[in-house]
């Protein structure tokens, strides 16, 4: 499976998950220091797909309303530059049926 | 130190390590709260399937038989995946009930009614953003909205344990000492489920599936991938799932989905699931820290348990079970520093002595270099294997009418011709080396 086509996929999953969206991001980047990164691993390793790149200011987007609050970006970024929060009390990820 | 307590005990998440550490300390007469992040417990949390009895009926004693599970899993297999099939291993045993297919909505939500009956305070939708330090000593939790102080703190906040980071109790992770892991939860109706799998229809059997390795589909080409798949048959929904090494997807350049996806096309997967509709996604980390990376366990005022302090025996899919003992112990070493009126480090240490005395620190310590040997040879247990024996069984089974001993002996062959002959001793070695950490373990 190539990589739109598992974005397309992981997009069709994250919508079997119910989340009550906050209007504040738990997770926050540093674009200074991701403009200096080079392997970029949150764009790929996000089970979510919360993580895009900009195509034209090339900067890293946070779709954080996706997250699933598994904590592997924040572990994998060659950085340490992810401020990784849980969201605030009742927001974030429902799961009903895991 | 001058402080007015609002309880004797705070636990920190309402996981199985936290309700259990709260019912302990509550059982003794004790004022203990309970402090959780979801709305509703257990709706940030997900597993592969199955809580185990032992455990729950020495937690939970009468009001075990309240569970609210779906189904009794009573069939184990373990599958070797290959590009065409599979090479299985299967024991039934029709009249085992030590493991229940539950999910952890369901799960938690009956542990906090039991727990609430028996006096631990429950406090839901509350985040517990930082702990309380006084003199060095944890004295309380700070939320969003107020303190609370109690003179000992629980930390049973699972695998990320923020808190447990924010006090110096553990490192940060390493990605090898991680397994990322995604599940999706199949619907299909009761009754599919039952044919497929050969069920009873009262719920008293059901199937869990563990798979190894990834000689298949476009999983063949990443040459250490060390990923584990399983599936459990819970009432009317399928649970599917892998979890696979942090490191070696970041080194892949894989996402978890991708794979996932590739194993619900394997040709023994895709009919099991057929028909049915996706009703959930999730994600979760393993802690791999082990005996060797454990987390400082006691501190001033603070005892870690469950998840968070890396209590968990993946190659048995074993976590509930570790959570609800080790949660129960820490529940126990509160109450010791509570009768004494001190809350040390050094009173509270009393805990990693009751862990040594059980399977959680016997178990640890006896695979703790099990995981990482299986990491190591990654691609001979995804990918060569697998592959072996789908050349050995092809030989006895496929009456090519070619002399049985001639394969046999080519086949043998093969052993030292494929790869590196160091590659086979190093298997060999790897492989004793296990059993004698698992005959000579704790
Ligand atoms: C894919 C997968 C499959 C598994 N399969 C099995 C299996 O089949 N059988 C089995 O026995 N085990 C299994 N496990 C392991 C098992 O799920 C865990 O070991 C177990 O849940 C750990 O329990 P815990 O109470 O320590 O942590 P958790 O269950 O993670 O609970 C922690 C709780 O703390 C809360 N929390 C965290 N931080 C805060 C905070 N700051 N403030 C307030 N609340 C907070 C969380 O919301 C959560 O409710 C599996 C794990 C995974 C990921
Ligand atoms: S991995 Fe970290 S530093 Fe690199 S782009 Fe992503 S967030 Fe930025
Ligand atoms: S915590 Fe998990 S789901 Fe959320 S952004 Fe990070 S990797 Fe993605």
């Amino acid at each position: 499976m190539g990589k739109e086509e598992n974005k397309k996929s992981i997009d069709k999953k994250i919508s079997t998950v119910k989340f009550e969206c906050s209007q504040n991001s738990h997770l926050t980047v540093n674009q200074a220091k991701c403009a200096k990164c080079k392997q970029k691993p949150c764009l790929f390793i996000c089970p979510a797909n919360v993580y895009i790149q900009d195509e034209e200011t090339k900067e890293i987007v946070v779709q954080y309303e996706n997250c699933l609050e598994c904590g592997a970006c924040k572990i994998v970024c060659p950085k340490k530059t992810i401020d990784w929060n849980y969201p605030a009390s009742s927001f974030g990820v429902v799961y009903k049926n895991s | 130190m001058n402080i007015d307590y609002n309880a004797d005990v705070i636990v920190v998440g309402a996981g199985p390590a936290g309700v259990s550490a709260a019912l302990e300390v509550a059982r003794d007469g004790r004022k203990v709260v309970l402090i959780e992040r979801a709305k509703y417990p257990g709706s940030k949390n997900m597993y592969g399937g199955a809580v185990y009895t032992t455990a729950l009926r020495e937690i939970f004693k009468e009001d075990f038989n309240s569970i609210p599970y779906e189904r009794v899993i009573n069939s184990h297999t373990w599958s070797f995946l290959n590009d065409t099939g599979s090479f299985d291993i299967t024991y039934k045993n029709s009249s085992a009930t030590s493991a229940l297919a539950i999910k952890r909505f369901d799960l938690e939500k009956w542990m906090i009614k039991v727990a609430k009956k028996q006096g631990v305070l429950f406090a839901p939708n509350t985040l517990v953003e930082k702990l309380i330090l006084k003199e060095g000593r944890v004295v309380g939790v700070e939320t969003e909205q107020e303190q609370y102080f109690a003179p000992i703190v629980i930390l049973a906040d699972g695998v990320n344990s923020l808190l447990a980071r924010q006090i110096g109790l553990r490192a940060d992770f390493k990605s090898k000492d991680m397994i990322l892991s995604v599940k999706e939860a199949i619907k299909l109706d009761k009754k599919t489920i039952e044919e497929r799998f050969n069920l009873k229809d009262d719920c008293s059997n059901g199937v869990n599936k563990q798979y190894f390795g990834s000689y298949f589909g476009n999983l063949k080409e990443y040459k250490n991938l060390f990923m584990m798949t399983f599936l459990y048959t819970f009432k009317d929904t399928i649970m599917l799932g892998v979890g696979a090494n942090l490191e070696d997807l970041n080194k892949n350049k894989l996402n978890l989905n991708q794979i996932l996806e590739e194993i619900k096309l394997h040709p023994d997967i895709a009919p099991l699931i057929k028909n049915g509709q996706t009703v959930e996604y999730s994600a979760h980390l393993i802690p791999e820290t082990g005996y060797n990376k454990m987390p400082k366990l006691t501190s001033d005022g603070v005892i870690v348990t469950g998840d968070a302090a890396g209590f968990i025996n993946s190659v048995h899919f074993e976590g509930t079970n570790f959570a609800l003992i080790s949660g129960k112990l820490a529940g126990e070493s509160a109450i010791c520093a509570l009768e004494k009126n001190d809350f040390s480090n050094a009173t509270l240490s009393i805990y990693r002595k009751k862990l040594e005395k059980t399977f959680i620190l016997q178990d640890l310590y006896t695979y703790r270099n099990i995981i990482e040997k299986l990491y190591e040879r990654s691609n001979s247990i995804s990918i060569y294997y697998p592959k072996k024996i789908k050349e050995l069984f092809e030989i006895i089974v496929s009456a090519n009418c070619i002399s049985k001993s001639s394969q046999i002996r080519k086949y043998a062959m093969s052993y030292f011709k494929d790869r590196k002959i160091s590659e086979l001793f190093k298997d060999i070695f790897s492989a004793i080396k296990c059993v004698i950490d698992v005959f000579f373990g704790k």
